[in-house]
């Protein structure tokens, strides 16, 4: 009988040995994306800068999905088109553009120029600004909602298992999510409600992937009572390493259409998360296992390194 | 763990097909809907503005008020620094944009200006060297003039426009209408575009209403029917209807401000039946609800909502508690509208619609359907992974993704839960979720297997080691949800309800369903060997 498997059984992967190797480049691809976050800043969309609204009146009824190609191709960033009112109203909403106002009025005249050109006879009704949707207030309330959401998964990890799991498990949260945010400024994606809603995704797969293979420590803890706690997690780690890449598979499989052909939207969602996947991943392996390991020795482990490990009955 | 008693399988179908039952409304024409009963009917997801598109209103923030309400402190303050100053004046006069003051005694004038000058707030920022003034004040004779400047002017319209858009923003949401946009538009309009309400009304009433309540005292003195109030007080009509009077005689005076307000609620009163609103200050309130009260009983207390008297009830007793009640001609919705209003606060001044459409979705046409077609692709490229993987199980743990989806989509038509493209996302993540508690079980019987145990005991172990592991794991998330909803707003608070109702349907479709049918297959086929 036919049965894929990606990974060996019984593989017996060193990986601990890049513990070192794991943190530090973890920490500075961090720092950089911290420093990314500050300059050169993340490219915000509409949602949180505001922009620019124009209404049009096309001669016949509006033909959205040209207009969106033609207004696209400006590049002025994200468009978007909403009917408005009747099918030959459109409400065009562009962010708001580099530099001051000069550079807003530009821009709406580059629209208007365009609209003119691409179907004759198109009025431009209105020109405006609009503010940002999500107000300071909200940003705030959503900021704190996750910072105490961390902290309780903190105690939670913390009441099920030992300190140097809640501890391990927050802080490889808290890097992953770093280093989203830096790609998120160093590719210049737009960062809008949608960007919020791919790091909250990836913060829920990030910390599931976590306790899963945390939850083998612990078990195996419990199993090889006398096996020093280097080796432990490295077998721990082999043993889930089958569920690991079967998990991030199935994820990438169901993301990876969204990146190819997901449509303006959902396309910078599904790359996004195809890195998150990743990062997630492998900083269960590399970063979560290496903090467990140095907060854990000598505690989690009392009298260790004892040679010769030897599993105990099963229970 | 391989037990399934008979009512629990009957129950486990029955879940099944009820949340199909309940989402198939999702996908029916328009013509089939129209024929069912509308309870049914209406039982679909919303979608957001994304998506399908809603109204649109466009509201006017009447700068006017703002401005007039900000000289009318600006007079209120000039009397009091004058009394403070000792200057003695013939009369204060309002203007559009400040006031003039008409001095006894020209000699008063260094003296006058100093104190008007009190007046002066700073505006601009800090960052400006402690920013300027916000008023000139100059002396003509004994004429002075107090003028609000331009850049004060403009302070004040930003504030409270991005005041009223907070409180917009909170109605809204005390409605029940999920992920509106609502923006500064231009100088002194807010945008607010609503996913899918066919019927703005109540939304349009609610934005309309200033909501100011204040509670002041009865001029019991005066007559209201003469048409004329002595000064300090003035004539209120009353919104009681046939019951009281048409209008009373109030004081100016505040007593105790709207704004002091902690909650609203509206109920029925056990004894009359009738709808009233429950409210109940904070403590600054509260102490100052129980000093007037204390002062005045057996006198009439109004309750001023908009420059309207709601009602006017004799005071029987000081009320300590910091709580009340406020009956008043209500139908349940006016209760319920004005306790919203009142929890989310007044305007700092009234809004106008000046605009109303319905637009279309966000989202071209095209872009929504390449999203629909990714997303069905690759749920086909798991199932082809899961069934390569694990065979039966594999085929089995794909069958119960599919239940997945529609008791999620039941569950979020019974919410009536407004489906945004971030919360497709939120799906996503419990369908993965969802996967990997299959993907543990499976490889954990295989881990079974292999140490040599039978059939079996392979299933039973495999499904209770796993199942502490999927608890963990799920549990993790579901609180980290929890907070999100309690303490985020707006976009997150959806999402957080989405995947917090996804991680519950994955633990029964993926641990007791997919248990449900490997058992069902084992006494079936009484297999040798597991196909993992």
């Amino acid at each position: 009988m036919f049965r894929l498997r990606l990974v060996p059984d019984n593989t017996k992967i060193p990986f601990m040995n890049g513990r070192f190797a794991g943190l530090i480049m973890s920490a500075f691809l961090s720092i950089a994306s911290i420093i990314l976050f500050f300059h050169p800043g993340l490219n915000y969309g509409i949602d949180f800068r505001g922009g620019i609204v124009i209404e049009a009146r096309t001669p016949q009824a509006t033909d959205f999905a040209s207009l969106r190609h033609t207004l696209t191709g400006l590049g002025m960033g994200q468009v978007a088109l909403q009917e408005f009112g009747s099918n030959q109203d459109v409400l065009i909403r562009l962010e708001r553009q580099p530099g001051d106002d000069a550079a807003q009025q530009a821009a709406a005249d580059k629209v208007r120029a365009t609209l003119a050109a691409a179907i004759p006879g198109t009025q431009v009704r209105r020109v405006e600004a609009v503010g940002a949707s999500v107000s300071g207030e909200l940003f705030t309330n959503g900021m704190l909602a996750l910072g105490l959401a961390m902290v309780a998964m903190l105690f939670y990890i913390w009441f099920r298992f030992e300190w140097q799991f809640g501890l391990g498990a927050v802080v490889t949260l808290l890097l992953d999510i770093t280093k989203i945010v830096g790609f998120y400024a160093i590719t210049g994606l737009q960062f809008n409600l949608v960007a919020v809603a791919a790091i909250l995704t990836i913060m829920g797969y990030s910390i599931n992937d976590k306790v899963v293979v945390y939850d083998r420590m612990r078990e195996n803890l419990r199993v090889y009572k006398k096996m020093p706690l280097r080796d432990l997690i490295d077998l721990s780690i082999n043993e889930t390493l089958n569920r690991t890449v079967g998990t991030s598979m199935c994820t990438f499989l169901s993301v990876i259409p969204l990146a190819l052909f997901g449509g303006e939207a959902l396309q910078d969602f599904g790359i996004v998360l195809l890195l998150g996947v990743f990062i997630a991943t492998t900083s269960s392996i590399f970063i979560a296992a290496p903090i467990l390991l140095f907060l854990g020795e000598n505690r989690l482990r009392r009298g260790a390194p004892d040679t010769a490990a030897t599993p105990a009955a099963t229970p | 763990m391989l037990y399934f008693s008979r009512w629990k399988i009957y129950m486990i179908v029955a879940t099944c097909v009820a949340g199909f039952i309940v989402m198939l409304p999702n996908f029916l024409g328009r013509e089939t809907l129209a024929s069912l009963p509308g309870w049914y009917a209406n039982s679909r997801v919303a979608l957001g503005l994304d998506l399908r598109g809603g109204s649109h209103l466009l509201l006017e923030v009447d700068m006017a008020t703002v401005i007039r309400d900000r000289v009318e402190g600006l007079v209120d303050g000039a009397r009091q620094q004058l009394r403070t100053a000792n200057v003695g004046y013939t009369a204060i006069t309002a203007g559009d944009r400040g006031l003039t003051v008409q001095l006894r005694d020209t000699a008063q004038t260094d003296d006058a200006v100093k104190a008007l000058r009190g007046l002066a707030n700073p505006v601009g920022g800090v960052a400006m060297g402690g920013g300027q003034s916000d008023i000139t004040v100059s002396a003509n004779g004994n004429t002075l003039t107090v003028t609000l400047s331009e850049v004060a002017l403009r302070d004040r319209a930003t504030q409270a426009i991005e005041q009223s858009i907070e409180i917009v923003r909170r109605r809204i949401d005390e409605t029940g209408v999920n992920e509106p946009t609502i923006a500064r538009q231009g100088a002194d309009r807010i945008l607010v575009q609503l996913p899918g309400v066919e019927d703005p009304d109540r939304v349009k009433r609610l934005l309309g209403t200033t909501a100011k309540m204040t509670f002041r005292l009865v001029d019991t003195n005066a007559d209201p029917s003469t048409g004329r109030a002595p000064p300090g007080s003035e004539i209120l009509p009353s919104t009681e209807g046939g019951r009281g009077q048409t209008a009373y005689v109030i004081r100016k005076k505040v007593e105790v401000d709207g704004a002091t307000l902690k909650n609203a609620t509206a109920s029925t009163n056990s004894q009359s039946g009738e709808w009233v609103v429950n409210f109940e200050f904070n403590s600054a309130g509260a102490n100052r609800f129980a000093e007037i009260t204390k002062v005045n009983v057996g006198r009439p207390f109004a309750i001023v909502l908009d420059n309207k008297v709601i009602s006017a009830p004799v005071i029987r007793e000081p009320i300590t508690g910091g709580r009340g009640q406020i009956s008043g001609n209500f139908s349940a919705a006016t209760a319920n509208d004005l306790a919203v209003l009142l929890r989310a606060g007044a305007l700092p001044a009234p809004l106008k619609v000046i605009e109303e459409r319905t637009v279309g979705p966000d989202l071209g046409a095209d872009s929504i359907r390449a999203g629909l077609t990714a997303v069905a692709v690759g749920f086909a490229l798991v199932c082809v992974y899961m069934i390569a993987s694990y065979g039966l199980f594999g085929a089995f743990a794909c069958f119960a993704l599919l239940i997945n989806i529609v008791l999620t989509l039941a569950t979020l038509s019974m919410l009536q839960a407004t489906l945004t493209l971030p919360g497709i996302a939120g799906v996503l993540l419990t369908l993965g979720l969802a996967v990997d508690a299959n993907i543990l079980i499976n490889e954990r019987i295989r881990e079974e297997t292999k140490k040599g145990r039978g059939v079996y005991a392979s299933m039973e172990a495999g499904f209770s080691r796993a199942y502490s592991t999927i608890v963990d794991s799920n549990l993790t998330t579901a609180i980290k949800m929890a907070l999100l909803f309690i303490f985020g707003t707006g976009t997150i608070k959806g999402f957080a309800v989405t995947i917090t109702l996804g991680i519950l349907i994955s633990m029964f479709t993926a641990t007791v369903l997919v248990r449900l049918m490997m058992v069902t297959w084992l006494r079936q086929t009484r297999p040798a060997a597991l196909p993992v």
